[in-house]
């Protein structure tokens, strides 16, 4: 019987339910209950944390400072969003972040480039070759004290420099530029350019890199955020407070809870370890908010970057 | 050195991308040898290879150089003679530390970080992606994918700085909730005891969103003729998830797992480093952090490189082993 007749016999006759094939068994409407309940949990879970954080950057140091805030700020206040904006230090790291991340993201996708395209050519000889070495770098590393001999030995240690190259390439990147580029430029293309004379740069600067532009922003965004994000590096390779990263700054005065300059002249009202106290939400709420703030324009991109490797499994 | 970069591999993609086997061209008689084969690749592309060489000079300078200055695990390093000039010692710096009293418990705090790491991370993201497969499109589905993703963004040091301002004994968020179930305050980072679940469900808490993304294509990637099939014989939503679902994802799962034990000696030394702290120090120092104190902070760079080279061969021995069982019981494995 199909679904028309079918549809026209109910019409006919009211009294008989709807339908009788979307209704689903009575434990399977349960099931999914459980699951909506159990999904409901693990957005609580996650969502939590970070409502507590927020709530507490947006609360006066008192409150915060006799644990008075949970979800909710309570007795609302800038006081903390204030003195991260004029602190010195953190305006620093901001800055230097800033431009390890502008920096960094233009090297990074330059290189990634370079070694991508070639690659993804099936008549460029040795690309195999050189895939296993790259590949293997995944797998096996000279270990931290030899890779820092290398940058010392290249006059890097604290300077800008340290932080933007010797970190520059990802392979996990470097592949997926590769597929996009195998995929996603028609051979016809190179051919047509090719009969009309275009050298290969010529060709990939006019024809391939205009047409990757959503490669190139899932590059940049990934390099950037990397870039953002990492501390170790700062750590193991720079002594300048001046060229600190921001998350240097962040664990210098969350983690070790070493007071600010800026916190000891606070006017006579407020408590300088309060102040210290609140200044710590305010700040993990600042640093966060570049990445989070471009994070749902991105998200749709970053899946497709992870599902590259997830589809052959 | 271990860098997670947002977007990093779940997956290691190895294959070629175009494994189909040319069809040989031309006139079959004609034989090709690869020298000629790299001759009219040079005049074709000659331009590609020389933008290639500065990526390449990257590997080589920053990977491959690092990998032979490991050689000072086997020197006594001297700054002024650099790796290849300083006098040998064969394996003096590997007997030091096997026989130090702090390989053991760096050895065990390292083992069981890893393992209790990938046992919690391993399964939740399966629950997680299984449990938004099953229900419809909506803003609900779409606003629990976002936010559960959301953390895998944030910085280690803001992941460490919240955990540590939640865990804070006096007004610290956990602290609040145990006091209305009426439980004393405890310092969770002062406490040794507590530092490895700290460390790991921090880590779930951040990941689980990103890691189930990878399952949520391997589910969409089941062929729905099988669920209809299914639906036909009767089989309810659980039965499907349970006879269905589960088998189609079985291969991601495996790649999933064996990289997570491949990876266990190379668990996130920034993280822990993070974390540490003089009180939960017995339970908190493993192999990474050991090396970055005896070497940067102490200047002994060949005894750091030694134990940096150990944490390496074991970490790929295990990457090697679990793959080859993995093949051998399931027929799925990295490579090969």
């Amino acid at each position: 019987m199909s679904a028309l007749t079918l549809d026209r016999e109910q019409r006919r006759t009211p009294g008989t339910p709807p339908s009788k094939k979307i209704r689903d068994p009575f434990s399977d409407r349960v099931l999914v209950i459980v699951i909506t309940v159990m999904l409901a949990v693990v957005l609580l879970l996650v969502l939590l944390p970070i409502v507590y954080i927020v709530a507490n950057s947006f609360s006066s140091p008192r409150a915060v400072s006799s644990g008075q805030v949970t979800f909710w700020p309570v007795d609302f206040s800038l006081v903390a969003y204030q003195e991260v904006l004029t602190n010195p230090q953190v305006l620093q790291g901001y800055y230097n972040s800033l431009i390890y991340a502008v920096a960094g993201t233009l090297i990074s996708v330059t290189l990634t480039v370079a070694i991508a395209y070639p690659l993804s050519l099936k008549t460029f000889f040795g690309r195999n070759v050189v895939m296993t070495g790259l590949l293997f770098t995944m797998l096996f590393s000279g270990g931290l004290i030899p890779t820092y001999l290398v940058v010392q030995d290249l006059g890097m240690l604290n300077t800008r420099w340290a932080l933007l190259i010797p970190s520059a390439i990802g392979v996990w990147q470097v592949i997926i530029a590769r597929t996009f580029f195998a995929h996603s430029i028609p051979n016809e293309l190179y051919e047509a350019a090719m009969l009309d004379g275009a050298s290969e740069l010529r060709f990939l600067w006019s024809v391939v890199l205009p047409l990757s532009k959503p490669l190139l922003a899932v590059l940049a965004l990934m390099y950037a955020i990397f870039q953002w994000n990492s501390y170790f590096d700062a750590l193991v390779y720079l002594k300048d407070p001046n060229l600190f990263p921001l998350q240097i700054v962040l664990r210098n005065i969350i983690i070790l809870n070493t007071t600010t300059a800026a916190s000891g002249d606070i006017g006579q009202g407020l408590d300088a370890r309060e102040l210290a106290n609140v200044l710590k939400y305010a700040l993990i709420v600042v640093s966060s908010l570049p990445v989070l703030i471009i994070y749902p324009f991105i998200a749709r991109h970053f899946t497709k970057g992870v599902m590259v490797g997830a589809i052959k499994g | 050195m271990t860098t997670t970069q947002p977007g990093a591999p779940l997956v290691r993609l190895d294959e070629p991308i175009d494994p189909a086997p040319q069809p040989k061209r031309g006139r079959g008689h004609v034989k090709r040898d690869r020298w000629t084969e790299a001759k009219r690749s040079w005049r074709r592309h000659w331009q590609l290879y020389l933008l290639i060489i500065l990526p390449v000079a990257y590997f080589v300078i920053f990977k491959y150089i690092p990998i032979s200055n490991a050689v000072i695990a086997f020197k006594s390093f001297n700054v002024l003679e650099g790796p290849w000039g300083s006098p040998w010692v064969g394996f003096k710096n590997f007997e030091l530390f096997f026989s130090n009293p702090m390989f053991g418990t760096l050895l065990k705090n390292t083992f069981t970080l890893a393992f209790y790491l990938v046992l919690a991370s391993f399964p939740l993201p399966i629950l997680l992606a299984i449990g938004l497969n099953e229900i419809r499109q909506g803003i609900f589905k779409k606003s629990v994918q976002l936010i559960t993703y959301a953390p895998y963004f944030i910085s280690t040091v803001v992941v460490v700085s919240m955990t540590i301002l939640i865990l804070s004994p006096r007004i610290g968020l956990m602290n609040d909730a145990l006091g209305l179930i009426g439980v004393p305050a405890v310092d969770f980072l002062g406490d040794e005891d507590y530092f490895r679940h700290i460390y790991v469900w921090s880590d779930v808490w951040q990941t689980t969103g990103y890691s189930a993304v990878i399952y949520l294509a391997a589910l969409a990637g089941i062929d729905p003729a099988l669920h209809e099939s299914a639906k036909m014989d009767g089989a309810s939503r659980l039965q499907r998830i349970w006879h269905v679902d589960l088998p189609g994802i079985m291969p991601t799962a495996v790649v999933i797992l064996v990289l997570g034990v491949g990876n266990l000696m190379a668990i996130g030394f920034e993280k822990v480093y993070l974390l540490q702290n003089p009180l939960n120090l017995a339970q908190s120092e493993i192999i990474a952090t050991y090396v970055y104190k005896t070497g940067l902070l102490n200047a002994d760079f060949s005894m750091a490189t030694a134990v940096g080279l150990f944490n390496s061969v074991v970490n790929l021995a295990l990457l090697l082993l679990v793959n080859f069982v993995a093949k051998r019981i399931t027929g799925n494995g990295l490579w090969g």
